[in-house]
């Protein structure tokens, strides 16, 4: 069982490398576009969710696991609204892949460390992997690395909110929000903090630079 | 806060914050430690080479542990079984050894500064696991967690450190993890053991235990070595035990929720008694505990990090 | 014959402290002109305009090295050191191999410094065979062969019932026993000043007690027989104090330092530097402050560098292992000339710390002085040359020093031996090999 230091909520501060930017405020600049407003995340995160339940035949053996930190509270509205659809309070835990990461010795960059809570057994699990922005596929192969160190799962299905193409790994997603055609240069900016009215899902041209 | 530090050689220069950043680092490899597979790759083919030069089962096999766990390659040197009793220097020892391309040494040694001295000459990272008198910087880390972790603060605590002051490399880097971070200390020994110019650090210094003891926290109880009564520091263990040892009637003037700690070995029946060493209130298994978390941590923050520009 | 013109002579010996020349012949001081230059001078002329003149400077505390240790240093070059430094004399220790217990290595020693050195060189024989504090040397043997004093530096003489023999014993002789003050057992196995500095470090301490303890029981011993003692390398307050002491009470006891001890503290020794490891190791503050009144006062009578020199691998590895000492001969002179800021030490007490009194503490004749019929040995000193002591600049065959990279005002502008000049930045003077 993980400890909690005083108490507090999952996030520490931190500076992911993945050109995803939490908790920026959106920027209506030139260059900005938005994809998907606080509505358009809620409509999209149902339809998910309804996928998640068909195509498993209901909830009884799914449980869900965010990757830290852009997938957690969106497996926590999904799992609320599983409850609501279903009636069924599925497990749900999250996973900090950052002591999986195949690019840690690199200049410059520092992996501040984020919080794995995975209180229940995975063992012949249907595991629903949710993450934000699915890009060159390297977080998700760490995730399940790291899964796999928890225990043998049914099976492994991934549900992201955006896929922005640009694979590196040959991983695919289950369940997909929307797809988004990116070039390199630009940034996916997912915000999912706060007022869930607020969400909003951005697409910023960004210098090069940063990104996987 | 970014970590920019290539060597751990102390922690005389260490921001509060970047002790916290090495704290919470310790937490969340605490995590991996509670789970079946006790292992992540985050170090893989990476070196850590423990070059003891003084003998450590304790030390040695905690960060030992700490590097397997991160799926480091660990190599032990001791100094019994090797080139130094041939009288081959510490410089020409470490760069042989640096010649083998570890990434990480880990460094425990009986000369104050030999930690210093090695990160001037080699290139790897040092991390020191002990140097003479002068620092034990893990050991002054994982007391900070340890503390944090059982009394959720660590500014405002009343701790008293007992015993041998003057050799010991652990009570400096407490002195440092623990002062820096608020605080109050009380140093406590017999006055051959306890420099009077320790004072200048902002402890208060006594020779007298119920003084030291009274209302604190925590105790840190350290081990007095049985050579140093052959120096004549004090006249016998006997002596020793029944001044400066911790019964169950000193340890009643302390705070009612207040906690024991032992950086280990113990003594048991001359520092510590046999009951409190076990009681309830005994944090030692949980020190060790914190221990291979803070040295995975610090395992992580030299080897995986932004500085491979060497 | 040789002519130093227009310079200030200052001779402490004599009194004199005037501008004027002085001349050289034979290898003796022929004497010293008022006023104009002499005309048609017969010889040579080397100038000495805005500089001192001064009789050679001794340098009392020197480690040679040789014979045994001709790595870390040897006669030649040592002297070359010396002379460079503004040095015509130094007295070197017996902590040879084989120790200078002996006349034959006595005899040696001085053949070796008549055959290459740049320098003259007065040997310092032992006080116990091997240096071990155990048995007496053959004093007079030692004497007769051409030792100056006596001995163990490096090491103090621990027994006191033997340095009271040997005080005893060489009385009548009128030799003089120059003291390693230090009580080993107290020094305890530190390895530096027991201060805060060495507490922060975690480096084992010697306390200030070490020494006095050590200076006092051999003041004593001295008061008890009616014996010379000089004390070596004093660094602590109470030292000084003991000193004077001794001094007031009319007991024949002389005492040195070293210009580390008025320039430097136990502060030097941070991030673990053993260019600052010595023994005695460097104080605090306050006993740094102690040894500069014991210069003012005229406690101290010589400054005397203690030149050590080591080889850099025993130099370049952890504190407690590392070797004691610093290398000096070439530092000691602009650091001494540093005591003039404040005008608490004229010209003629510094000249007096560095020739008369060394002379007169180890009763050399004919050398500390540039009376008429001395030897012509005579330094020539730019006090206000500014210069940078670099790595390039080291003339012995170590170079362990805490000093290097420092800024110095004052250096030896020519350094006359015998008559001929060993060393010389003075331009159209040359040095003779």
């Amino acid at each position: 069982m993980l400890l909690r230091y005083g108490g507090e909520a999952f996030f520490f501060a931190r500076r992911r490398r993945t050109g995803r930017e939490k908790g920026a405020n959106p920027m209506k600049s030139a260059g900005t576009k938005i994809l998907l407003d606080g509505k358009g995340v809620e409509r999209v995160l149902s339809r998910l969710t309804h996928e998640v339940i068909e195509k498993n035949k209901g909830a009884g053996e799914i449980v869900l696991v965010g990757i830290a930190s852009g997938g957690v509270p969106l497996s926590d509205v999904i799992r609320r609204k599983i409850r609501v659809i279903e009636g069924v309070d599925v497990p749900t835990g999250f996973v900090d892949i950052t002591l999986y990461r195949d690019d840690l010795s690199r200049a410059g960059y520092q992996a501040r460390m984020k919080r794995t809570e995975i209180p229940f057994s995975i063992d012949d699990r249907k595991v629903i992997l949710v993450d934000d922005v699915l890009y060159t596929g390297r977080t998700i192969r760490a995730a399940m690395d790291a899964l796999v160190d928890f225990g043998r799962p049914r099976n492994i299905q991934l549900a992201v909110l955006i896929d922005r193409g640009h694979r590196e790994l040959p991983i695919r997603a289950d369940f997909v929000g929307r797809n988004v055609p990116t070039s390199r240069s630009e940034t996916v900016l997912v915000k999912v903090e706060g007022d869930p009215g607020e969400w909003t899902v951005l697409l910023k041209e960004e210098p090069p630079g940063k990104g996987e | 806060m970014e970590w920019h530090r290539r060597h751990v050689l102390g922690l005389s220069d260490f921001h509060p914050e970047e002790m916290e950043f090495v704290v919470d680092t310790a937490r969340s490899m605490e995590e991996v430690l509670t789970r079946d597979i006790k292992k992540v790759p985050a170090l893989r083919g990476k070196t850590v080479v423990n070059l003891f030069f003084e003998p450590s089962t304790r030390t040695r096999t905690s960060f030992e542990m700490a590097g397997k766990r991160l799926s480091a390659d660990v190599v032990n040197f001791s100094s019994g079984t090797s080139s130094v009793t041939k009288g081959e220097t510490l410089l020409d020892t470490a760069r042989n050894i640096e010649a083998m391309k570890p990434d990480i040494l880990v460094v425990r040694h009986s000369a104050s500064g030999a930690a210093l001295f090695l990160s001037r000459h080699v290139s790897c990272s040092i991390i020191n696991a002990g140097d003479g008198q002068n620092e034990h910087p893990s050991q002054g880390l994982l007391d900070l967690y340890t503390i944090l972790k059982v009394k959720g603060k660590i500014a405002g605590l009343e701790i008293a450190i007992v015993g041998d002051i003057l050799h010991s490399r652990v009570v400096r880097s407490d002195l440092h993890s623990l002062g820096k971070m608020g605080a109050k200390l009380r140093l406590c020994g017999p006055a051959t053991l306890v420099p009077k110019e320790m004072a200048r650090t902002g402890a208060v210094v006594t020779s007298d235990i119920r003084e030291a003891v009274r209302g604190v926290d925590v105790i840190i109880m350290l081990r007095i070595q049985l050579e140093r009564q052959k120096t004549a520091y004090f006249p016998s263990l006997r002596e020793y035990s029944r001044m400066y040892g911790l019964n169950r009637d000193v340890f009643s003037l302390a705070k009612e929720d207040a906690v024991i700690m032992h950086p280990g070995p113990i003594n048991r029946g001359v520092e510590l008694s046999d009951e409190l060493a076990d009681c309830e209130r005994s944090l030692v298994m949980r020190q060790v505990e914190s221990g291979v978390a803070v040295r995975m941590a610090l395992l992580y923050l030299l080897a995986g990090g932004s500085h491979a520009a060497h | 014959m040789l002519l130093i013109r227009g310079g200030r002579v200052i001779d402490p010996a004599s009194g004199r402290d005037e501008i004027g020349h002085l001349a050289l012949k034979d290898g003796r001081i022929h004497g010293f002109l008022a006023g104009d230059a002499p005309a048609g001078f017969d010889g040579t002329v080397i100038p000495a305009e805005g500089k001192w003149v001064v009789p050679g400077l001794i340098d009392m505390h020197v480690h040679l090295r040789d014979p045994g240790y001709e790595w870390k240093e040897d006669i030649a070059s040592g002297t070359r050191a010396a002379a460079a430094g503004g040095f015509t004399s130094v007295a070197c220790m017996a902590n040879t191999n084989p120790v200078n217990d002996s006349a034959e290595v006595t005899r040696q020693i001085l053949e070796k410094g008549r055959m290459e050195g740049s320098a003259n060189v007065f040997p310092v024989a032992a006080v116990t065979r091997g240096l071990e504090g155990k048995e007496m040397t053959d004093f007079t043997e030692l004497a007769d062969a051409g030792a100056v004093a006596f001995s163990d530096d490096g090491k103090p003489v621990e027994n006191p019932l033997l340095l009271r023999r040997a005080m005893e014993y060489v009385r009548p002789f009128g030799y003089r026993i120059l003291s390693h003050a230090e009580d080993t057992a107290l020094a305890g196995g530190g390895a530096a000043h027991e201060g805060w500095t060495a507490r922060k470090l975690g480096i084992p301490g010697i306390p200030s007690a070490a020494e006095e303890v050590a200076i006092a029981r051999d003041i004593l011993i001295a008061r008890q027989v009616g014996g010379k003692l000089h004390i070596q390398h004093i660094s602590t307050r109470m030292g000084v104090d003991l000193l004077r002491m001794a001094r007031r009470a009319g007991l024949d006891v002389t005492g040195e330092t070293a210009p580390q001890y008025f320039t430097l503290t136990d502060a030097a020794i941070e991030g673990y530097d053993t260019n600052a490891k010595m023994n005695p190791p460097l104080r605090g503050e306050d006993d740094r402050m102690a040894v500069l009144e014991g210069i003012q006062d005229g406690t101290i009578d010589a400054i005397a560098c203690d030149h050590a020199p080591h080889e850099s691998y025993v130099k370049k590895c952890e504190f407690a292992v590392a070797a004691n000492g610093i290398i000096g001969l070439q530092t000691s002179l602009p650091l001494s000339l540093s005591l003039l800021a404040g005008g608490k030490v004229s010209p003629a007490h510094l000249v007096g710390l560095l020739s008369a009194g060394p002379a007169r503490v180890l009763g050399l004749r004919g050398k500390g002085t540039l009376a008429a019929g001395a030897d012509a040995d005579v330094t020539i000193i730019d006090p206000e040359t500014e210069w940078v002591f670099g790595p390039g600049d080291v003339l012995s065959k170590s170079k362990n020093s805490p000093f290097l990279g420092w800024k110095m005002r004052g250096a030896a502008a020519a350094t006359i031996c015998g008559g001929r000049v060993r060393h010389s930045a003075i331009a159209g003077v040359g040095a003779h090999a």
